[in-house]
């Protein structure tokens, strides 16, 4: 199925993430061509099943040797000692054991061979599962839900990113998608700027302006609609949404106990903000936890690192389990690259995309299943190496998308998933 | 300068005299107090023993951790080895055995076992490490007190001439402590050697070794400053003087290098003559330096062929042993080369 340009403001255009679902919308096609006014009983089918992401982004690069492939008593094995799980003969690092007693809910990819050490390269290709070409953005996956899963009448953005980092919205991720696929970026987890009416306009005078200004819209869109007006459309409507549900991004509103158990660090406080923003309805919810370019002392910053995550993630795990959320949501744990086998001189390691890992969980995902091995020391993946693209593949699978959509843009298709790749049966429920 | 019996000390004229080659990464070294030994740790979790009568290159091996070994020292009159590292275990060893075994272990702490101390009387073994609390043991094991205080790790301990015990952390807190009373006596802020560096959002510093002067009178720290980048091994090594005097806590000399040599301060002692022997590891290589009390840069200093991580002082004064990421320990004289 060809999509039209985001631009061209077809109607068919705004059924295109209904349309889009796989095995979700399976039965939803005859609401082609009814837009959003889909019967209130789809509807609701619909939100009962609706797909959810979190990823968790272990910025820099996080060591899989200190993580999900620990190598103890080896050359390159380092000081740490690795730990039974709540699946049988399945260890992990003993940085990690909070997680370890979530290992039933895990799948771990071992034999990921991305051969990508740059950061930005790395980043670009987990995110799109795809090596970086020169003249092409493909959109990140976090856009793609929002596009494509994110109901269109979502009162809330569906690609949000809590970053120790700035906050506000950027439109780079969604590329050829859109402007306003792009993500929402709460920088420290702190709510979006500016959402608070001001003081001086009262009832009466918001209610005026807003008549104005969705009459001058409306006009304007009659004869000029383009993907930007849409977007700047969407965006006006976004915030005004936001504006009314404020509260969705305060995590000071979450039970005083919920802080102690996911960790009174910033981690902590972003993935109880995750869980916050999932309960609500968000689609796509990415957290940062930086930073593991530990080119230098890898061991203690690890330890230091790793410990926030293990707390703040198996918390948030045993919680979507425990409320059912993790049925509809899919869980992916990755960073740009892993790091180097070899320690180096400064107990540091480096880049090291040859041979490294990555966690999944949640829905369409095998749990408690390992797929793929590294040798004994851990240099180089020895059965079931797979690559960025058939992780995407997969994730779109695990979400019930199609992986063989492409989207036309100005009349040339673009795959959404890498047609080269493939998804990884074993992973897949 | 003199040594305590032989030629002069002259850290200008230092020189290597001995390499000793394992085929692993080594990590901290110490001189035998009552045997011609010396002991290195190394990255394969193993503890290595070369005589230095012998003319053999080839180690002893301890084995026995469950992870690396960050902590040496002695106890029982200088006939026991302890050790402690990432297993949290704290590990007696019969010294000189041909084939050693542990002759005793306890789990000492939770997390990494970063430092062990013996006072000198021998009285009590202090131990500390991640899990933020110093322990007291006897020489035979039984756990005397434990000094709960610090909030970060805990990366290093020194017992004084005088019987006083102090802790470093990775905040640069550093706690004197009345250890009779179980309660802390005063700190010493040295947290010049830490920072947060809020771009990585990383932690990074601390007190990695102390030592006393033999009067008591100084406690110097070893460490790192200016960590513009501490994921990417971007900082300078330094001490931390503290004149022990009392009201002089919060004003330490900072002692530092002439030249811009990157690294970090991994350990130190205070020589015999008065004088502070800092080794640094890091990008800038391995180097030894040498800092007089009162004076903020070094009277000499001494480039070592390799990143350098432990260092330990010989009785002698004559010589100190280095551990090395090519394997190697190297034994570096402190005194002109015999003609």
């Amino acid at each position: 199925m060809k999509r039209c340009s985001h631009a061209c403001g077809s109607a068919e255009h705004l059924t295109s993430r209904r349309q889009f679902l796989g095995t979700v919308a399976a039965g939803v096609g005859a609401a082609s061509g009814l837009g959003t006014f889909v019967r209130p009983l789809v509807a609701d089918e619909l939100t009962r099943q609706e797909r959810q992401v979190l990823v968790v982004w272990l910025a820099g690069g996080a060591s899989q040797l200190e993580t999900w492939d620990p190598k103890p008593g080896t050359d390159t094995g380092g000081p740490f000692r690795s730990i039974e799980t709540s699946v049988p003969g399945t260890r992990i690092s003993e940085l990690m054991p909070l997680t370890a007693k979530q290992m039933h809910r895990i799948a771990l990819v071992r034999g990921l061979n991305t051969k990508e050490n740059d950061h930005g390269k790395g980043h670009y290709m987990m995110h799109t599962g795809r090596p970086q070409m020169p003249g092409v953005v493909y959109p990140h996956l976090g856009s793609i839900a929002a596009k494509y899963v994110t109901p269109e009448t979502s009162p809330l953005p569906g690609y949000i990113h809590i970053t120790p980092g700035g906050g506000g919205l950027s439109s780079a991720d969604a590329a050829f998608l859109g402007p306003k696929y792009g993500a929402l970026h709460l920088g420290n987890g702190q709510p979006p700027a500016n959402t608070v009416r001001p003081a001086s306009l009262n009832d009466l005078g918001a209610s005026a302006r807003e008549a104005v200004f969705q009459h001058a819209n409306d006009r304007f869109a009659k004869r000029r609609r383009t993907a930007e007006t849409e977007a700047y459309t969407s965006t006006f409507e976004q915030a005004k949404q936001l504006m009314a549900r404020r509260e969705v991004f305060d995590v000071t509103k979450e039970p005083e106990r919920d802080f102690d158990r996911y960790g009174r660090h910033d981690f902590g406080r972003h993935c109880l903000l995750a869980r916050r923003l999932l309960d609500a309805g968000v689609t796509f919810v990415q957290v940062t936890h930086s930073n593991y370019d530990t080119h230098n002392e890898n061991f203690d910053f690890h330890l230091e690192q790793v410990g926030e995550f293990d707390q703040g993630f198996a918390t948030l795990l045993e919680d979507l389990g425990a409320s059912g959320r993790l049925q509809h949501t899919l869980v992916i744990v990755m960073s740009e690259f892993g790091r180097t086998p070899k320690i180096n001189p400064w107990y540091g390691r480096d880049h090291w995309g040859n041979a490294w890992s990555i966690a999944l969980a949640g829905v369409g995902i095998t749990a408690g299943n390992v797929v793929g091995k590294t040798n004994a020391n851990g240099t180089a993946v020895v059965d079931r190496e797979v690559g960025a693209g058939h992780l995407f593949h997969t994730y779109m699978k695990a979400l019930g998308l199609d992986t063989k959509e492409s989207v036309d843009v100005n009349g040339q298709d673009f795959f959404l998933a890498d047609p080269s790749a493939t998804h990884i049966p074993e992973l897949l429920a | 300068m003199t040594s305590v019996d032989g030629p002069a000390v002259g850290p200008e004229k230092a020189f290597i005299l001995r390499e000793l080659t394992h085929k692993q990464p080594l990590i901290a070294c110490r001189f035998a107090p009552a045997h011609p030994f010396v002991f290195a740790t190394s990255e394969d979790r193993n503890v290595l023993r070369w005589d230095l009568n012998s003319a053999s290159a080839d180690p002893v091996a301890f084995s026995g951790h469950d992870g690396w070994v960050f902590a040496l020292n002695f106890t029982d009159g200088g006939q026991s080895l302890l050790t402690g590292g990432a297993d949290g275990v704290l590990t007696w060893w019969p010294l000189a055995a041909d084939g050693p075994m542990p002759s005793r272990s306890i789990q000492a702490h939770g997390g990494w076992l970063r430092s062990i101390a013996v006072a000198a009387d021998g009285h009590a073994i202090a131990t500390a490490g991640n899990d933020r609390i110093v322990r007291l043991w006897s020489p035979s094991g039984e756990k005397l007190m434990e000094l709960p205080g610090h909030e970060r790790p805990i990366y290093s301990l020194a017992w004084g001439p005088d019987g006083t015990l102090v802790s470093g952390d990775l905040k640069g807190v550093v706690i004197e402590w009345d250890h009779r009373a179980g309660k802390e006596a005063r700190r010493f802020d040295a947290a010049k050697l830490y920072k947060y560096e809020g771009g990585q959002g990383v932690d990074y510093g601390g007190v990695r070794e102390m030592a006393f002067s033999a009067d008591g009178k100084y406690l110097a720290c070893a460490g790192l400053i200016e960590a513009s980048n501490p994921l990417g091994a971007v900082s300078n090594p330094a001490v931390l003087l503290f004149d022990r005097a009392e009201g002089k806590e919060n004003g330490p000399l900072l002692q530092r290098s002439k030249e811009d040599v990157k690294g970090v301060g991994w350990g130190l002692r205070f020589h015999p003559g008065g004088f502070i022997v800092l080794v640094a590891g890091g990008t800038g290589g391995g180097n030894l330096w040498f800092f007089k009390p009162g004076e903020t840069n070094e009277f000499a200093r001494f480039k070592l062929p390799n990143t350098a991580r432990g260092l330990d002082l010989h009785a002698d004064g004559l010589r100190v042993a280095t551990t090395h990421h090519d394997g190697k320990l190297r034994i570096t004289a402190l005194h002109a080369k015999p003609a």
